[in-house]
């Protein structure tokens, strides 16, 4: 069993609260945040990304994935979103063993993934891209109207082909679409990579409005100046390992940057 | 006049190429998949007719409802229960898989029908003509072909077009693996591609037992047309197949015209004058993945 160093930050509900699925503190070792990642080890073929991966997630949290390019952070996304496949109760939802569910089924649990690359549908329009998003949502506040609100800047893009999006529009075209699915835990993965940094901010601004629409966020960026700006925590990965865990004023640049290099 | 009536015929043709084709065209756009089976499976169609007009002595029009969906249902087995196993990012599997397929069909409807020849009756109908000029007369049933043909062509648009599953098909032709993250099933959608692919040639199948006669071997030729029609009218495009399968019925009838061994030469000529000049077809989707 791997150790958390730190708590998670209280989250609404009070110190009293019990620790169901809405509840955010975690009240004692046992329970169970939204996410728990046990002793995850992993990779493709004979390749080995992660070895021995531990973390949790509480509901409404906002935990940033920190690390040099190739330390498993993708393939930490992959294995929660189930891209890939690990054994059954090394990953658990909302306290249900998913680690073998593909992933269509854990889009239906409430885990979306707004995958590097943006990977946006390039013959569908912006709206029928929002609509696939949705195709096997859940209830709750996402829709496409609501999406138009969140990044004004698709609104006049609705009709067009996602193919002659700009970097930054088709970055907001897919975290709209992952938000479609109504996830109760969304993945963001490499969000400001190739983008202008003043896209990156105006992207990042969405977050907050995301998460107070109960979504808890997992984002993972080799930038880490904006995600440590917007995390309650963070999680250093090293070569396939976590080496640091903590909240971001608990944590000093050196440290990280320490984590990250792995000096 | 004569050469007018030529491409009337063609076009007429056309028409029963493209639904040959609609199904080709659709799978390999959904999942990469080259399936060498078509033809062979459009065949089995025409056999499923076969054994069902005799007993319920039925017009062969009307057993269409029955085989589509009996060749459908068979089109999600096999796809769930033997292709999907062999789909990988390397086309070679699922080629060899459907090679392999289309010899155990054709050695089955030998096995069980004889390489003799078969036909559907389909009455007097098949015969009967609306006369326009002296030379120039469009037969009943080529007409009856060509319309189900653009009706089901339409369908097959509106389906990909306006339906959820059909927004999935072409979210998953643009990116498996995207798609997967949407929450969609792929191993379900491709079953259900096949199903809608088979049922398509499966009319194709059964058109084709009632304007000629059929025996075990005549799949690997229509398997040829259809994706000659498919690479002329350009692929992901429904009515390019259309168009396609119209120009190629056309080069043919053309050619037959000159000479009649060479019919299915000039379609032949066509297509590699359209593959040298204009490599990715006439119509072919504008966006790639």
């Amino acid at each position: 069993m791997h150790a958390h160093p730190v708590e998670a930050a209280p989250a609404a509900g009070g110190p009293n609260a019990s620790p169901g699925p809405r509840g955010g503190v975690r009240t004692s070792p046992l329970a169970e945040g939204l996410l728990e990642v046990e002793g995850v080890s992993t990779g493709y073929g004979s390749f080995r990304a992660l070895f021995d991966v531990s973390l949790h997630v509480d509901e409404g949290e906002i935990l940033a994935v920190i690390g040099a390019n190739g330390a498993g952070k993708s393939t930490l996304l992959k294995t929660i979103c189930g891209l890939l496949r690990t054994e059954d109760s090394t990953v658990r939802f909302d306290g249900r063993p998913i680690g073998t569910l593909p992933a269509h089924k854990r889009v239906g649990l409430g885990i979306s993934l707004v995958p590097e690359g943006r990977l946006v549908f390039p013959s569908l329009t912006v709206h029928e891209n929002l609509l696939v998003g949705g195709h096997s949502r859940r209830t709750g506040p996402w829709s496409v109207s609501k999406v138009r609100e969140l990044f004004p800047l698709l609104d006049r893009l609705m009709d067009k082909q996602a193919a002659h999006l700009s970097g930054g529009e088709q970055q907001a075209l897919a975290i709209g679409r992952g938000l479609m699915a109504n996830p109760r835990l969304l993945l963001l993965d490499e969000v400001s990579l190739g983008l202008a940094p003043i896209v990156v901010t105006e992207l990042y601004k969405a977050i907050p409005r995301i998460v107070a629409e109960g979504t808890t966020l997992i984002i993972v960026e080799q930038d880490i100046g904006q995600a440590v700006a917007v995390a309650d925590r963070i999680v250093c990965l090293l070569e396939g390992r976590v080496v640091l865990q903590g909240r971001p004023d608990e944590v000093t640049r050196e440290q990280i940057s320490a984590a990250y290099f792995g000096i | 006049m004569a050469w007018l009536n030529d491409v009337i015929q063609g076009i007429l043709l056309g028409g029963l190429y493209a639904l040959f084709a609609a199904g080709l065209s659709l799978i390999f756009g959904v999942m990469r998949l080259v399936n060498l089976a078509h033809g062979d499976l459009s065949l089995l169609a025409a056999y499923a007719a076969l054994l069902i007009v005799g007993p319920l002595d039925i017009n062969p029009f009307l057993s269409i409802f029955l085989v589509v969906l009996l060749v459908a249902v068979f089109g999600y087995i096999l796809q769930r229960g033997f292709l999907n196993f062999a789909l990988e990012d390397d086309p070679m599997p699922t080629i060899l898989a459907t090679f392999g397929l289309s010899i155990v069909i054709q050695n089955l409807l030998l096995e069980v029908f004889s390489a003799n020849s078969k036909g559907l009756d389909a009455g007097t109908i098949e015969t009967q003509a609306l006369k326009i000029t002296d030379q120039i007369s469009i037969g009943w049933f080529p007409l009856i072909t060509l319309v189900t043909s653009v009706v089901v062509l339409f369908a097959l648009q509106l389906y990909l077009n306006r339906t959820r599953m059909g927004r999935a098909f072409r979210a998953t032709s643009d990116n498996q693996e995207a798609a997967q993250l949407m929450g969609i099933d792929n191993r379900h959608l491709y079953g259900l591609a096949m199903a809608i692919a088979l049922g398509i040639v499966a009319i194709a199948g059964v058109f084709l037992g009632i304007r000629t006669t059929f025996n075990p071997s005549v799949g690997p030729a229509r398997l040829i047309f259809a994706y000659e029609a498919v690479i002329i009218g350009g692929l992901g495009s429904v009515w390019g197949t259309l168009v396609g399968g119209m120009l190629l019925g056309v080069a043919q009838t053309i050619g037959a015209h000159l000479d009649p061994g060479w019919g299915v030469l000039a379609g032949h000529l066509l297509f590699l004058a359209v593959l040298v000049l204009r490599p990715r077809g006439l119509f072919a989707k504008q966006v790639q993945a």
